[in-house]
């Protein structure tokens, strides 16, 4: 957590975002079907400090690219506010206020095959963002900009020539990484930016983004269902399960002294390579449907801990050893805090 | 040259190479791959995207999509030759002796069909039964592949399981006519980690009550770290390396296996950087002279650059690189691959 003197980069209070996937109108009355709404985010806390790694991990359906899309201001939020370097993004403000404020964020998306224009050259993906911010005086300094952007993520200036279609994914993802930084911004969200890809090119992305993390002092929301990737980028990890952030913690507190059962269950079904021939332990169950989550503690009918107040009383997230956890068993000391080892570990 | 295992094989694969005709030339997209499998074991496949793993398995279960062929080579099971059987002959192997799981069980299931449906079809195809048995027979593989309420779910539509649930009953499916060997494609690359645990576990209890062999296909070695007996790891449509799986993750003798499990984060040690293989995998098309993987790799030496290896043994394994040869990387070349 931040300490108390700086102010945090990015704040994220009581967010929420609902969708409303019910059946027409007509059909509604005339079956007699009432409103359903997906409670896609249900009210999450999150405090980002500058220059560090916030991931948010959790299995499909948990509602994290969703929080990504609300972060950048491509949905609005059912409820709850987000600020940014103490403004608040939902608030009316002219236009050039609000063009200078989004120019310091930007995103990058998980498939590189999908979120680059294929009838553009790379020169004007990159440029795009360079020009819609005004941000180069002239064609020579555009064309400079670009160049340079090209090569931070080890491509080459002659790359720009090209289209999309005459890279590989990890290049595509690169070019990616280059549009975002071109309105040299501060605060990247990142939406699994590795999964469509290969394990060796995954790790030169991940190598990538650390060094530019360095160089720029980006601060990062990065968005993964991998925790081992998480593992090995994140400062600060938060655990999502069914639209909720259900523990968040400082990485190594977090793998290290897991404490929400669901956070448990995570790494114990992680694949580890140093596993040759042993038993993973399968857990039971699957994630619930977030338009009828189960009541209280929403993770209780898959809980070996759950009892009669889980299924009640939805719990509240509480401090504890440098980040919160949202559980009652936890909170009554009924689960003891184990620490963890893992081969390989010093 | 195979890396054969001790028993009978249940599975061989000799020399064989997987070509595409296109525009602009035949690509070679498998390119003389050879392994065995034995009854009851589980051999992995990894490898990246386009590195031929996909391709393999599709060739041996006769379902290699035109305009795809079998270029030579031969793939037999239990003894017989399977490659060049004609269509309706390979059809009824299909199904009966080998079986097959695919990555995505909602394209894999008929969403028209209920699942009993479709498998009391595939029951009745490759087994004598009245409909009644294959019925209840149909009953008792969902309950095998663990799916609860499997009398009142055999009248559901696939659309009505969730990923986890499906891909159990894509595994039933396969299972249908007892076969000998599955090929199971990415199986649990679609679903979430606690999913993929039980989906693993599962496999593995079926394939060990019933003798099954397995031929896992996958990019993810964690899966086959903990599955495999033993693994082979592809690389541009050859295999690079082959060998027992803890060694093969431990003591990897090819560059290009040390490099991809160097690149895999892992809990417990977290480095400043993460191993990376500079570059990417070549395109078909462009397929480097000498080794496939000697542009990206830094132990290589001026053989590598012009002399292609073969699987040569390696630790209790077997691996195509000179680093092996008792010659080494820097060996003289011979003059007509030097000139050529």
């Amino acid at each position: 957590m931040p300490d108390g003197a700086t102010k945090p980069f990015v704040r994220i209070e009581g967010l929420k975002r609902y969708f409303d996937v019910s059946a027409p109108w007509l059909v509604r009355k005339l079956e007699g079907r009432p409103r359903q709404v997906v409670q896609a985010v249900d009210g999450i806390d999150i405090e980002i400090a500058q220059g560090e790694t916030f991931s948010l991990v959790g299995e499909s359906g948990c509602g994290k690219s969703t929080v990504a899309r609300l972060v950048v201001g491509l949905y609005p939020p059912t409820a709850g506010r987000i600020e940014f370097d103490g403004q608040d993004m939902g608030a009316r403000r002219v236009q050039s206020e609000s063009m200078a404020l989004r120019r310091r964020l930007q995103m990058i998306f998980q498939d590189p095959y999908a979120s680059l224009n294929p009838r553009w050259r790379v020169f004007d993906i990159i440029a795009e963002p360079i020009r819609a911010f005004g941000l180069s005086t002239d064609k020579a300094d555009l064309e400079k900009q670009v160049a340079d952007l090209l090569r931070q993520v080890r491509l080459t200036p002659a790359d720009g020539r090209k289209y999309p279609h005459e890279f590989s994914g990890g290049q595509r993802q690169r070019i990616s990484i280059a549009r975002a930084l071109a309105s040299r911004p501060e605060f990247l969200v990142c939406d699994e930016p590795t999964s469509a890809l290969d394990v060796s090119v995954q790790a030169q992305i991940l190598n990538l983004m650390m060094d530019l993390q360095r160089r720029f002092r980006l601060t990062y929301l990065f968005i993964s269902h991998n925790l081992a990737v998480v593992y090995h980028i994140s400062t600060r990890v938060g655990v999502m399960y069914l639209g909720r952030l259900v523990e968040q913690a400082p990485t190594d507190t977090l793998f290290k002294r897991p404490k929400h059962p669901y956070t448990r269950m995570l790494l114990d079904t992680i694949p580890d390579l140093e596993m040759t021939g042993r038993q993973r332990t399968p857990v039971g169950g699957e994630v619930p449907s977030p338009i009828d989550p189960p009541s209280g503690c929403s993770f209780h009918p898959r809980c070996p801990f759950a009892n009669e107040r889980c299924k009640a009383e939805r719990p509240q997230a509480l401090p504890i050893e440098g980040g919160t956890v949202a559980c009652h068993a936890i909170e009554e000391a009924r689960l003891p805090i184990e620490e963890r080892s893992y081969a390989g570990a010093p | 040259m195979a890396a054969r295992s001790s028993n009978a094989p249940l599975l061989e694969v000799r020399n064989l190479r997987v070509e595409f005709p296109t525009r602009r030339g035949t690509l070679l997209a498998v390119d003389d791959v050879s392994f065995d499998i034995a009854p009851g074991e589980v051999l992995g496949v990894v490898g990246e995207s386009g590195a031929g793993k996909s391709l393999t398995g599709n060739a041996i279960i006769g379902l290699l999509e035109p305009p795809g062929r079998i270029a030579s080579g031969e793939i037999r099971l239990e003894g017989r030759r399977i490659d060049n059987l004609p269509y309706e002959e390979m059809r009824k192997i299909r199904g009966a002796r080998i079986g097959a799981i695919f990555q995505d069980p909602l394209t894999s299931l008929n969403p028209l069909y209920s699942v009993g449906r479709q498998l009391v079809e595939t029951i009745q195809t490759h087994r004598p039964m009245s409909a009644a048995e294959a019925g209840k027979r149909a009953i008792d593989l969902l309950k095998e592949v663990g799916i609860p309420g499997a009398e009142q779910r055999i009248d559901h539509y696939p659309h009505q399981f969730s990923g986890g649930m499906r891909q159990r009953v894509v595994i039933a499916l396969a299972l249908c006519a007892g076969p000998r060997l599955i090929v199971a494609d990415e199986p649990t690359t679609a679903l979430d980690v606690s999913i993929q645990a039980q989906i693993i576990s599962l496999l593995k209890r079926l394939c060990r009550d019933h003798g099954t062999a397995v031929m896992l296909v996958t990019h993810d070695m964690g899966v086959i770290a903990e599955t495999a007996d033993r693994v082979a790891v592809m690389y541009a449509g050859r295999v690079a390396e082959i060998g027992p799986v803890h060694n093969v993750i431990k003591h990897a003798n090819h560059p290009y296996t040390r490099g991809l499990m160097g690149s895999i984060p892992s809990l417990g040690h977290r480095a400043e950087r993460l191993t990376q293989i500079d570059g990417s995998m070549p395109r078909l098309t462009e397929i480097p002279k000498g080794c496939a993987f000697n542009p990206r790799c830094t132990e290589r030496g001026q053989r590598c650059m012009v002399e292609r290896p073969d699987l040569i043994p390696a630790g209790l394994g077997w691996a195509a690189c000179w680093l092996h040869d008792a010659k080494g990387v820097g060996a003289a070349v011979p003059k007509e691959l030097a000139d050529a």
